[in-house]
């Protein structure tokens, strides 16, 4: 098979976001993955899907040169299912926002992740309804101002990376709109896990919501304020690569390498692979300014998956029944005869 | 008492007592037993939403009626000819069923103060519900049942479980049936898991027949002859299990794989409990979050490529209208079955209706134009859902199935048919490595072509938003104008490929009756029975509402009134006064939850005459 680039998946459409909108940075970052992915796994191109729901980051499928459908609000993750359990060979890809996925398609993407489907999930957090021009969404922070809550909101937001882990998910990352090379490596994890697959992107909103992730993202002390966790590194951070977290009690704890007796060898090392859920929640729920805030692949664990067992238990009941066409079906069990 | 035995063209029985008294099975265990004796017959639960309503109340009485006859039977019978009450409440339900010349049968042991009282009886029942002229059988069916398994070993519980046995013996007394067919039945049913239950079962059974040959208190027995049939090879199926068969059909001759994503709902959660049991023949089912997802994993499988289903009832329906719309938007194929029940709302989820025409018909925004179109009897779902997927499929759109609690669960004797008589299915697929336009159309039939997720140099994107031919946005005026009028046109085009309205009777008249979906069989009773007291008038059923058949029009032309009779106040008639406002039209509509009485539809084709 011929080597794509990224030029193959870039469908001639114009892509209509906002100038400096962070979903521009994810799409690159998708497009120059796929033909990782492809090399590594020997899809070829028609058998990508990319689906979405609406809001922004939904119009995402047109800007892939690949089959693509843009669905209705909410309901990406169930049409993703649909076409995954059909056709288990085809590779699906997903592109929703948080109101999408989290608010009007909360229900959908939980049993996506319960079920185990097969299909990889971009979930763009801008922590505002962006389309609808800048109405709170299930992810905004407490007492955000928006149109919808010139108050301040009085509600808790989801964080996504505990909801997936809540859900059993079996693949959990998260990354920033900006981490270009970080993503495609992200997306290729992805590609490579077989289940469901989930990508919290945080992006900005460079009209409604600009610099919510920027006390974190800013290039300034985005080393000081993430960790990017791989599997097998240690948990080291910080601009000059000398804070790691400690397990401390129950809980997980910054440190200093060098201060205290800490030395490298005292700090966590990252096992994304490992079935103990408890470790990976709590990564995903450190939060500036107590915490770095995770990056990378945080969950990626085996487990069958739903479109596998649907084919599978298909296959299984093929091979030992007595019916096997409709004729038969039609003339099993209690029959009589009239002559 | 001398007894005698009569022969009969028909009767009707209704089995009735407690939600957990197993009236269903009982109920379904006669009928098949007459079904392969050779009577034409029809069948109609009745039961409430409780699974276990209170013991001994009205409303948790769950009844079962079967019509069965030598001649061709086309209802459930309005009024019956014998009444099995297994308690109080179910007599007190039923009474208003009873013919005239009616039997009843009691279960003596429940008449107790207690019994009467949770029925909200008096000491003195047959008075109170004016059943005096009646045949009361009175028997102590109960405690017969215990005397019968007292050495059984079997515990109370289990024994109480038997007596619906004993009933059914009685009941095969009294219509001199053969019973070979329940002792075959009961070995298939326990003989492996059970085996202790075979033969306590067939005691009781036995028992009862054997009780009900000695009290000397039945007066006469019957006979039914069976009736004349066709030749051939014969089942019993119910109107959710012939959906799903037909679905199945469908899929086998379009060479294309099925998937049902669905929801349990009441009345139609058969049809993918049946699609769940045939993995053999490819089907996959998926029971989703809930009818949005339902419809939606249907959406997306119908966009990889198969034929693509989702099946649900009224609640389920309104949930699902924005899919259906994008189903509209994005031109695939996709069967919506809806089991109607009675509504608003939640309302009576096991009670039939026909009060989901309007929202299939409008209950999208925008213009957004699909085929319903609907089942006239349990059997006929099996066509009804094999040409379903027929239009779907090679008219890329979603066509809603209207079907009803009545069709769903109602069972008749089904003539067997070969799939080498069924047509071909053949979708419109796209070439791989061809220019592919998604909204080019086909110039005839406005249908544009189908390229599936893995067909190279087809990629394409589609979605909710409006397109023009090739795929792209756009939101201009002039093609959005022209992509609504070719979407309509598509679905109006369908009328060159479904069969032109016939009519029962003389072709003009003073009055045509007019009907669809599943009153089909009360209608032609009723329309028979004014014909043989000689006044002429004719009937005409749609199976397909949207488009109407081609010659619709012509076909009402020709008669001074048409008298449109739904099981809903007036979705139909309103819909042919919109199309068609040349015509008389009058109404005869009921919302009760139940099917027409064929004496109703008499009266009201009198009053028109």
């Amino acid at each position: 098979m011929p080597r794509y680039t990224f030029k193959e998946f870039k469908s001639d459409q114009e892509v209509r976001w906002c100038p400096g909108c962070g979903d521009h940075g994810v799409l690159t970052a998708l497009q120059r993955a796929l033909p990782d992915v492809t090399e590594a796994l020997g899809y070829s191109k028609e058998r990508y899907v990319v689906v979405s729901g609406i809001g922004c980051s939904s119009r995402l499928p047109y800007y892939m040169n690949t089959y693509g459908f843009h669905s209705i609000h909410g309901r990406a993750t169930a049409i993703s299912t649909g076409i995954k359990v059909a056709n288990p060979n085809l590779t699906v890809w997903q592109a929703c926002g948080d109101g999408d996925a989290l608010a009007i398609g909360g229900n959908h993407f939980i049993h996506a992740i319960r079920r185990n489907v097969d299909i990889n999930i971009i979930l763009f957090n801008n922590q505002i309804y962006g389309l609808t021009k800048g109405q709170y969404s299930p992810t905004s922070k407490f007492g955000v101002i928006s149109k919808t809550s010139p108050y301040g909101t009085v509600e808790h937001p989801f964080n996504p990376g505990s909801l997936v882990l809540g859900a059993k998910g079996t693949f959990f990352a998260r990354s920033l709109d900006s981490e270009l090379k970080l993503n495609s490596e992200i997306m290729l994890a992805a590609a490579k896990h077989d289940g469901c697959s989930v990508m919290e992107m945080l992006v900005n909103c460079v009209i409604f919501n600009d610099g919510t992730h920027k006390v974190i993202s800013d290039r300034e002390y985005r080393a000081d304020r993430t960790i990017i966790l791989r599997h097998g590194e240690r948990m080291i951070f910080g601009k000059n690569r000398d804070k790691g977290l400690v397990l401390d009690g129950m809980g997980l704890r910054v440190v200093t390498i060098g201060e205290n007796g800490v030395t490298e060898e005292d700090i966590l090392v990252h096992d994304a692979h490992s079935d103990n859920v408890g470790i990976h929640m709590m990564l995903a729920d450190m939060k500036y300014p107590d915490f770095p805030v995770a990056l990378g692949v945080i969950r990626d664990v085996k487990d069958v998956t739903y479109d596998d067992g649907v084919r599978d238990q298909v296959a299984d009941v093929k091979a030992k029944s007595k019916i096997q066409c409709v004729d038969d079906l039609l003339r099993s069990g209690s029959t009589w005869e009239v002559k | 008492m001398q007894h005698k035995v009569i022969d009969t063209k028909d009767v009707v029985i209704r089995f009735a007592g407690d939600s957990g008294d197993g009236m269903q099975l009982t109920g379904s265990l006669f009928a098949d037993m007459s079904a392969i004796f050779g009577n034409e017959l029809s069948t109609f639960p009745d039961y409430p939403a409780e699974i276990r309503a209170p013991h001994g109340t009205v409303s948790g009485v769950s009844g079962f009626q079967v019509h069965i006859g030598s001649e061709h039977i086309t209802t459930p019978g309005d009024f019956c000819d014998l009444l099995v009450a297994m308690n109080p409440a179910a007599l007190k339900a039923n009474a208003q069923w009873l013919k005239r010349t009616a039997m009843v049968l009691v279960d003596s042991d429940t008449f107790d103060e207690d019994g009467l009282k949770r029925a909200g009886l008096s000491n003195d029942p047959i008075r109170e519900l004016y059943i005096e002229d009646r045949t009361i059988i009175v028997a102590p069916i109960t405690s017969l049942t215990h005397e019968s398994l007292k050495d059984s070993g079997l515990d109370r519980k289990t024994i109480d479980k038997c007596k619906n046995m004993f009933t059914l013996g009685m009941a095969c007394y009294i219509y001199n049936r053969p019973m070979e067919y329940i002792f075959q039945y009961l070995e298939k049913k326990f003989g492996k898991k059970k085996p202790e239950l075979v033969e306590p079962n067939k005691k009781v059974l036995k028992d009862g027949y054997n009780y009900a040959a000695n009290i000397q208190a039945i007066p006469n027995t019957y006979n039914i002859e069976p009736a004349q049939q066709p030749k051939g090879l014969y089942r019993n199926i119910t109107g959710n299990q012939a959906t799903a068969w037909g679905l199945l059909a469908a899929a086998e001759k379009a060479n294309l794989p099925l998937f049902c994503g669905s929801y349990p709902i009441t009345p139609a959660t058969g049809i993918l409990e049946e699609l769940a049991v045939h993995k053999s023949l490819g089907a996959k089912t998926v029971q989703a979050e809930d009818e949005i997802a339902g419809i939606c994993t249907a959406i997306g499988a119908a966009f990889a490529g198969s034929l693509a289903v989702t099946t649900t009832s009224g609640p389920g329906l309104s949930l699902k209208s924005e899919a259906m719309g994008l189903a509209v938007m994005t031109e695939l194929p996709l069967v919506v079955v809806d089991v109607q029940r009675a509504g608003p709302s939640t309302g009576i989820p096991t009670k039939t209706e026909q009060t989901d025409l309007n929202q299939a018909l409008y209950g999208r925004n925008g213009e957004c134009p699909m085929v319903v179109m609907a089942a006239h009897s349990p059997a006929g779902c099996f066509d009804a859902a094999f040409n379903a997927a027929k239009i779907a499929l090679e008219h890329m759109t979603p066509v809603l199935l209207l079907t009803e609690g009545f069709l769903g669960n109602g069972s008749e004797p089904w003539l067997i048919p070969s799939m080498k008589d069924y047509p071909a299915i053949q979708p419109p697929f796209a070439r791989p490595n061809t220019e592919y336009k998604p909204f080019q159309r086909d110039p005839e039939t406005y249908v544009r072509k189908w390229a599936v997720p893995g067909m190279a140099g087809c990629e394409h994107r589609v979605g909710g938003l409006e397109k023009n031919h090739d795929g792209v946005l756009s939101s201009d005026p002039k093609n959005h104008a022209m992509m609504v009028r070719e979407r309509e046109m598509k679905v109006q085009k369908v009328a060159d490929f479904i069969p032109e309205l016939e009519v029962n009777g003389p072709e003009s008249g003073k009055l045509l009756v007019v009907g669809w979906g599943g009153t089909y069989g009360h209608l032609l009773s009723a329309v028979q029975e004014v014909r043989e007291a000689g006044v002429d008038v004719s009937f005409a059923h749609f199976d397909y509402i949207m488009p109407l058949p081609r010659n619709t029009r012509e076909v009402l032309s020709k008669f001074d009134k048409i008298l449109v009779c739904e099981l809903n106040n007036g979705h139909f008639v309103n819909y042919l006064r919109g199309l068609m406002p040349e015509f008389t039209y009058t109404q005869f509509n009921k919302v009760q939850g139940q099917p027409f009485l064929v004496q109703e539809i008499v009266s009201a084709i009198k009053s028109n005459l």
